[in-house]
């Protein structure tokens, strides 16, 4: 095999770091001969999970066979580069479809489960870790080994979130949903304030099965926090139109666009993005009743847009998305969004969520309470100091920061937000005493084995 | 006689990336396989891939390309499974790099037993069938190199230039009798091969390669090449005199 000198980065295009990229095509040579190594899959993370600056890279993009489906029980087995989007393709059709997803169908289901991704039903159905009832971990001293709650579960447990770290993520046994239609029944409604978004993602209609707030980030004083707050569940037949009900299960694909090259660093500041916004919640949140609308255009609006992150210049951009715990997200989130409005370091997307239980994940990002998440252009001093305040808050109201989307956190504020460090350290002191699995970001935060 | 969309084909080399973009192009029209490569686990994975996401029937087993003496066999073998035979896909190849060939003769002849020999061992076997069936294709993957001979990669071209010449001949042997050949000549694809190699561009994926090669079989043509602005490069360099191409760096 060989291999590649490439400069990677990120989604986020920060930071930007030279390595040596091989792909293998073969299952049993994802685990590379010697050296130490990275796995990454489609490059979706934002900042350095998936980047090993001057060393190994492995990408397991064509390593991507679907092993088992059974369209009776909605059992599915894959090799890790499996993306979200081609398990949809072939098992929507059979009525099955993704227990959680994340906003883009463009990643593989080994990332996923090294990330622990969630979705917009993180209240009600977890992380996805919840529906992965196997994998395979190819370790460091040459096994495979199987892994699920009950089998090697502290090992479960330490990848399950665990960045790829402690070994490779081979193949993965996951659990789809039943669906009756590839359509959503989707509900928008504007929450004028922070109290009432808060109110609003915590009690609505039971029947939602997802819900998650966009937020104004700019409005401030009495307009601060205000969103359209968007609930779904998947459609039944009794939902549809005659012609839909006659193939409830297909949708016609999308024209794919494309952004053909980086927008220039004035395109967005925070004129712009007030004017977006103002409009946005005007228009949107004023949609009266229900609407339906195909799973693609619900789940995935940005997957439309091929490149979409050229939309923040040639820069980059970093996603901030932290966690608070339920009793003090309300005073924490006002606290954050008060700080972020002041600074006019608007985000053009700033999405809030409520998350429910943890999936037991040792590193795992979801915990009972609210999520933000912001997407921030890197531009000028001051974002990243800005972004350090925002930890301070973050760590003093006892919630943590998202490993996939982070490019910038200190070792130190990453041991305050992770309880649960020292345990996984141990465990991956045992499974891999050598470091043979690192990354950039496990590095800068010490995700290191205690004597390697 | 239409191009049936029933009927097994047979892919010879199926581990290789090329071999599945291929693989899944014909399954996706309806087509059941029979995969025959080296690495059996490899073969399993590939062929459940193509079940779960085509529905297609697939079949694998073993089959060592430079082992000519058990070509005849497998090809029973293989017919004793599936019945029919609809087309055979030639998918193996071996590309080291030059100066190991130069260094070394062993590495010579393997380059020439695997791109020609073992090819022209097997054809002859699945040509026979297919003549005494009056019907089915040969997809054959060739190369580019072998339309010219340059000093960076003239084992491997020479090879594959003799795999060319011997194909035209098939193809007008078993012009009468109904079985096509076709000859595919891949440029620059995104595989294992040219992973990591300097210069490329515009590069197919294997996907690309796949369609391209089934809408050629279906059309009964003589040679693809793969991207198609391939046919105007070699044609250019084909053309260059050999008292000036002797100069050249390529």
């Amino acid at each position: 095999m060989r291999s590649r000198r490439m400069s990677l980065s990120g989604w986020g295009r920060f930071p930007v770091q030279e390595c040596e990229v091989w792909r293998p095509e073969r299952y049993h040579d994802l685990m590379l001969r010697e050296g130490a190594m990275t796995l990454r899959g489609q490059g979706r993370s934002y900042g350095d999970a998936a980047l090993n600056e001057n060393g190994n890279v492995v990408l397991n993009a064509r390593v991507n066979r679907f092993i088992e489906f059974s369209p009776d029980t909605g059992l599915l087995r894959t090799e890790p580069g499996v993306t979200l989007e081609e398990i949809v393709s072939v098992c929507l059709p059979h009525g099955w479809f993704l227990p959680v997803t994340p906003g883009t169908k463009y990643v593989s289901i080994g990332g996923c489960v090294a990330a622990d991704v969630h979705g917009k039903n993180h209240f009600r159905d977890g992380s996805f870790g919840a529906a992965v009832q196997a994998f395979e971990l190819l370790t460091a001293d040459g096994a495979r080994l199987s892994c699920t709650r009950d089998n090697n579960s502290e090992l479960f447990f330490a990848t399950l979130g665990g960045m790829g770290l402690t070994g490779v993520i081979g193949e993965v046994t996951l659990q789809l949903r039943r669906v009756e239609s590839a359509w959503m029944k989707v509900r928008q409604k504007k929450s004028p304030d922070l109290e009432r978004v808060f109110a609003d993602l915590a009690d609505g209609d039971p029947e939602d099965e997802y819900r998650v707030a966009w937020i104004d980030c700019l409005a401030r004083g009495r307009h601060l926090g205000r969103s359209v707050t968007m609930s779904a569940r998947h459609a039944r037949m009794d939902d549809l139109s005659g012609t839909r009900r006659g193939q409830p299960l297909v949708v016609a694909p999308r024209r794919k666009r494309t952004l053909p090259f980086n927008f220039p660093g004035w395109a967005l500041n925070s004129l712009s993005i007030g004017v977006f916004n103002h409009l946005y919640y005007a228009r949107e949140g004023a949609r009266g009743g229900p609407s339906v609308s195909d799973y693609d255009r619900y789940f995935y609006p940005l997957d439309a847009i091929a490149h979409w992150n050229r939309m923040y210049g040639k820069r980059g951009f970093v996603q901030y998305q932290c966690v608070l715990p339920s009793d003090t997200a309300f005073d924490g989130m006002r606290e954050i969004l008060e700080r972020l409005s002041r600074s006019r370091r608007p985000s053009f997307l700033a999405v809030l969520k409520r998350l429910g239980e943890e999936s037991g994940g040792l590193l795992s990002f979801p915990m009972p309470g609210y999520t933000l998440a912001l997407d921030l252009p890197l531009r000028g001093r001051g974002l990243l100091p800005l972004l350090d305040e925002l930890d301070r808050i973050v760590i003093e109201k006892g919630g943590r920061v998202y490993l996939a989307k982070d490019a910038r956190l200190s070792a130190e504020a990453f041991r305050h937000m992770y309880p649960r460090l020292d345990d996984w350290l141990a465990i991956k002191g045992r499974i891999d005493p050598d470091n043979r699995f690192t990354s950039s970001l496990a590095r800068r935060l010490g995700l290191e084995p205690p004597h390697g | 006689m239409a191009e049936s969309t029933t009927g097994t084909v047979l892919v010879l080399g199926a581990g290789s990336a090329m071999a599945r973009g291929i693989a899944a192009a014909f399954a996706s029209h309806g087509h059941a396989l029979y995969l025959a490569g080296r690495d059996l686990e490899e073969l399993e994975r590939i062929a459940s891939d193509l079940r779960v996401r085509t529905g297609v029937d697939v079949d694998f087993g073993q089959f060592d390309a430079l082992d000519t003496q058990s070509h005849a066999g497998f090809v029973q073998a293989v017919l004793a499974e599936v019945g029919a035979l609809a087309g055979v896909v030639w998918a193996v190849g071996y590309m080291p790099a030059q100066e190991q060939a130069l260094a070394d003769f062993g590495e010579v002849q393997r380059i020439i037993d695997t791109n020609f020999t073992a090819a022209v061992s097997m054809l002859d076997v699945c040509s026979a069938h297919l003549e005494k069936e009056s019907g089915g294709f040969l997809a054959v993957i060739s190369s580019v190199a072998g339309d010219r001979g340059r000093q960076s990669n003239y084992y491997y071209g020479s090879a594959k230039g003799a795999l060319t010449l011997y194909l035209q001949g098939l193809r007008n042997r078993l012009h009468s009798s109904g079985v096509r050949v076709l000859t595919i000549k891949p440029g620059f694809v995104d595989t294992a091969m040219t992973w990591g190699l300097p210069g490329l561009f515009l590069v197919a994926s294997p996907e690309q390669v796949g369609r391209a090669v089934v809408r050629a079989v279906q059309r009964r043509r003589d040679v693809l090449y793969v991207p198609w602005f391939w046919r105007y490069i070699m044609l250019i360099i084909r053309h260059i005199p050999e008292r000036v191409f002797k100069r050249l760096k390529l």
